[in-house]
C-alpha cells in the first residue's frame, strides 16, 4: 500500500514516516539500520531541538553517497513544506506508531523485510528504552523524545512561520538550505568525466593469477616448510593481473558528431584507467556492417569474421552508438553496391556480434526518453542498452557480469536462423 | 556532549562538525569524501587534537589487506629465529603485532583511528572489517587471543571516490562529503595558514582562483591545498595583487598541474583580460 492509500484510509501516515517515503521514492537505499541509528541520534538530542539540526543529523545518516545529497533535499524540502506546524507532532507520532505494530502494514515490502530481520518486538523494545532513557536524564528540559506536548523540535523556539532559524545567528534555515540544492551536480545521472568514467569501467576488472612465477608465495612457502619439517620451502606464484579483454566498436560521423567530445572522452578513459588486459577499438558509422575500421577516416578497414576468429567469447563487447538510423539502413545489407549478394544485413551482423560475444552491451549517449524509436528499440532487443552516465557505466558492468536473459538470446538466434 | 568545531589550525563547516558530532555521539565510524584537497586528513588529526586524543593512522594502500589493520604474524622471524636459534620460538604470541586498528582497540583510553583513503584497497577490503567495526573486537586465531576494544575508538575513514564502497559498510557509517568551501569560508582556511597575509593579496588571490575554477572542462581544478601553496608563492615573490586581476596569473603551474588545464586557462584568461 502506499503513502497515499494509507492517509486515505484514514489513518494518517505520520510525518517521519512519510519522510521516508519520500527518500525511498527518490532512489535513496534507506534501511532499517540507518533509521533506528537516526532515532538513537535524536534521542540523545544531537539535533539541537531544531530543524536546520534536524536535516544535519539526517543527512549525515540517511545519506551515504554524495550523489544522493540532491534526491535527500528534494524529499526534505517536499516533506517538511507546508506541514511544518505539524513538527511538534512528528515524534509523538512516531512513538505512537512504534506503539502499535499493526500500522507497519503500511510499510512497503523491502523496507517490512529488513524491519523483520531485527524484529519487531526488538524495535520497538529498543525505541521504548530510549525514550524511558531520555525523559530520566533530561527530566524537566525539552529535549527527550514523546508524547504530552513536550516536543524535540524546539518547544518555544519556533520561528513565527514554523521554522526555527539556525543555531548560530546567520544560519539558514533548514528549508532554504534544502530549497538552495546545492549539490545538484554530484547526481549520479549525469554527464561525466574521463576519470569517472574510468573509474567505472575499472570496476569490470577480473583478477587473476596467469604468466610466469614472479611473486613470493608466503603462505605458500610457510605451509611448505612446515610440510618439510622447517627446511625452506621457497613457494613462487604468478602475480595478479586483469584478464579482462575489451573490444570496443565507436560509431563516428552524422548523427554522432554532437557526441564526439563525450564519446572520446569514454575512449580515453577505456586506455588510461580501464586497465585492461588487451582493449581494441574499431569504428564504424550508423550501424555495423560486415566490416569494421581500425581508423575514424575509414581508410583500414577488418572484417566482421576475422575479428571474431581473433576473439573469444570471454571478450567483452561494448558498442557506442546512438543507433539512430533510417530503418532501411539497419535492414540494409552493406554499404557496397557490388557485394550485395553475399553480404548479410545490419541486424544480421548485430546479431551475429550479440551471439559471439556472451557479454556485451550498446552505450547509447542518447538520452533514454529517445530510445523508442523503431531501429534502437530493435537494437534493444539484442543488447543491453544503457546511457552514457555514470549510472548507465554502473548498470553496464552489472549487465555484463551477468548472462543474457533468455528472451535476447532467443531474438539473437531468430535473426540469425532467419534467411535473408 | 563534546561539540567539534573550528580551531587556530582546521576550519570546519557547520555541518561537517555535526556529523562529527553524530559519530562520536552513536558509535559509528565516520566517512568522509570530498574533492582531493579539501582537509580530509587533517580533519582526523585536527579532531584527535582537540579531544586531546591518540591518533592513529592506517595509511590504506592497493595492496593493503583488512587483517593487516588488526595485527600481522611475523611468520618470517619466527622462521629465522628457529633455524638460526634465536630466542624462544614457542611463544607466538612475541612475533603477532597488532595493526593500527588492533592499537586503537587496544588503546587504554579512547583513540582516534584514522583508516585513510580506504578507496585505494582491494573492493572487499571495507567488507572484511565490517564485523570488527561493528563488534569493535577480534580474535587472533594463531594464539586464541581476543582483542576487545576497551574504549570503543574514533574511527575516520578518508575516501577520494576511485572505488565504490559497498552498501553494508556504508550503512554503518555516518557520512559526510566535504564540498568545495565557498569563499568566505576559504578565506577563514586561508588565514589559518598564512595569519599575515595582506587583505588586498587575499582579496585579489581568491578572486583570480575561483575564476579560473569557473573554467569550463578544466580536468583537475585547483583545490584548497593548491590555492594555499599558491598564496605562499606570491607572498615570497612579492607579488602585486593588482596583477592577479588581468590575464596571465603568475605561478599558474602551483594551481594546475594538466597540461591541457594550462593552455586551457590562459586562453580562458585572455578572453577574460579584453573586457
Amino acid at each position: 500500500m502506499t503513502a497515499a492509500a494509507a492517509i486515505g484510509s484514514g489513518r494518517g501516515i505520520p510525518l517521519f514516516l512519510d519522510f521516508f517515503y519520500k527518500l525511498r521514492a527518490r532512489g535513496l537505499k534507506v534501511s532499517a539500520h540507518n533509521w533506528l541509528a537516526l532515532l538513537d541520534a535524536i534521542a540523545r538530542g544531537l539535533h539541537g531541538s531544531t530543524l536546520d539540526g534536524f536535516y544535519t543529523v539526517a543527512r549525515c545518516i540517511l545519506v551515504n553517497d554524495e550523489g544522493d545529497y540532491d534526491g535527500f533535499d528534494l524529499a526534505f524540502a517536499e516533506t517538511f513544506r507546508g506541514v511544518v506546524a505539524d513538527l511538534e507532532h512528528m515524534v509523538s507520532q512516531l512513538d505512537e506508531w512504534l506503539r502499535d505494530p499493526k500500522q507497519l502494514m503500511h510499510l512497503d515490502p523491502a523496507m517490512l523485510e529488513q524491519l523483520e530481520q531485527i524484529g519487531l518486538e526488538e524495535l520497538r523494545r529498543q525505541l521504548l528504552e530510549r525514550l524511558a532513557e531520555q525523559k530520566e536524564r533530561h527530566e524537566g528540559g525539552n529535549r527527550w523524545v514523546g508524547t504530552g506536548g513536550t516536543s524535540p523540535f524546539g518547544q518555544g523556539g519556533m520561528h513565527p512561520s514554523g521554522v526555527r532559524m539556525g543555531g548560530r545567528g546567520g544560519g539558514r534555515s533548514a528549508l532554504a538550505v534544502a530549497d538552495a540544492r546545492r549539490f545538484r551536480e554530484l547526481r549520479k545521472d549525469l554527464v561525466i568525466d574521463t576519470r569517472q568514467m574510468g573509474m567505472a569501467l575499472r570496476r569490470l576488472r577480473r583478477l587473476e593469477r596467469k604468466g610466469g612465477l614472479e611473486e613470493l608465495d608466503i603462505d605458500g612457502t610457510v605451509d611448505e616448510t612446515a610440510r618439510n619439517c622447517g627446511d625452506l620451502e621457497i613457494v613462487m606464484r604468478p602475480p595478479r593481473k586483469n584478464d579482462v579483454r575489451m573490444l570496443l566498436l565507436l560509431d563516428v560521423g552524422g548523427s554522432m558528431d554532437p557526441h564526439a567530445e563525450l564519446v572520446s572522452r569514454l575512449f580515453s578513459a577505456a586506455h588510461q584507467h580501464g586497465g585492461f588486459k588487451e582493449l581494441e577499438s574499431y569504428y564504424f558509422h550508423n550501424c555495423v556492417y560486415s566490416r569494421v575500421y581500425e581508423d575514424a577516416a575509414f581508410t583500414k578497414p577488418v572484417t566482421i569474421d576475422s575479428l571474431l576468429r581473433r576473439t573469444d567469447s570471454n571478450w567483452y563487447l561494448v558498442l557506442v552508438g546512438d543507433a539512430w538510423m533510417h530503418p532501411g539502413e539497419l535492414m540494409m545489407t552493406s554499404s557496397s553496391f557490388w557485394s550485395l549478394e553475399a553480404a548479410p544485413s545490419g541486424l544480421r551482423c548485430l546479431a551475429k556480434l550479440a551471439d559471439h560475444f556472451p557479454k556485451s552491451a550498446w552505450i547509447n549517449p542518447e538520452p533514454p526518453r529517445l530510445w523508442e524509436a523503431p531501429t534502437i528499440s530493435e537494437i534493444r532487443r539484442l543488447f543491453e542498452m544503457v546511457p552514457l552516465t555514470l549510472d548507465g557505466l554502473g548498470d553496464l558492468v552489472e549487465n555484463m557480469r551477468t548472462p543474457p536473459r533468455p528472451v535476447r538470446r532467443s531474438q539473437i538466434a531468430k535473426i540469425l536462423r532467419d534467411r535473408e | 556532549m563534546s561539540q567539534f568545531s573550528s580551531s587556530e589550525r582546521y576550519i570546519v563547516s557547520e555541518e561537517l562538525g555535526k556529523a562529527v558530532d553524530v559519530a562520536i555521539a552513536i558509535g559509528r565510524p565516520l566517512l568522509i569524501k570530498g574533492e582531493p584537497g579539501t582537509g580530509k586528513t587533517l580533519l582526523a588529526v585536527d579532531l584527535a587534537r582537540q579531544l586531546g586524543k591518540p591518533l592513529i593512522r592506517w595509511q590504506v594502500k592497493s595492496t593493503t589487506k583488512a587483517v593487516e589493520g588488526l595485527y600481522q604474524y611475523d611468520t618470517v622471524k619466527r622462521l629465522h629465529d628457529s633455524r638460526f636459534g634465536d630466542g624462544d620460538v614457542g611463544d607466538i604470541a612475541k612475533y603477532i603485532e597488532l595493526g593500527p586498528l588492533g592499537r586503537g582497540f587496544a588503546h587504554d583510553e579512547q583513540a582516534v583511528v584514522l583508516i585513510d583513503e580506504i578507496d585505494k584497497a582491494d573492493l572487499e577490503f571495507p567488507n572484511d572489517l565490517l564485523h570488527e567495526l561493528d563488534a569493535m573486537s577480534f580474535s587472533i586465531p594463531e594464539t586464541g587471543a581476543v582483542i576487545d576494544a576497551k574504549r570503543r575508538p574514533i574511527v575516520v575513514i578518508t575516501s577520494n571516490n576511485e572505488k565504490e564502497l559497498p552498501d553494508a559498510f556504508l550503512r554503518r557509517c555516518v557520512f559526510h562529503w566535504i564540498s568545495f568551501p565557498e569563499r568566505e569560508l576559504m578565506a577563514q582556511i586561508v588565514a589559518v595558514h598564512h595569519p599575515e597575509v595582506e587583505t588586498q593579496l587575499l582579496a585579489s588571490a581568491l578572486e583570480a582562483f575561483y575564476r579560473l575554477r569557473r573554467i569550463d572542462g578544466l580536468r583537475k581544478p585547483p583545490s584548497t591545498s593548491e590555492l594555499i601553496d599558491w598564496i605562499a608563492a606570491l607572498r615570497h615573490a612579492d607579488i602585486d595583487p593588482a596583477k592577479l586581476l588581468g590575464a596571465g596569473l603568475p605561478f599558474l603551474g602551483v594551481l594546475l598541474k594538466k597540461e591541457q588545464d594550462l593552455s586551457l586557462a590562459e586562453r580562458g584568461g585572455a578572453r577574460g583580460g579584453r573586457h
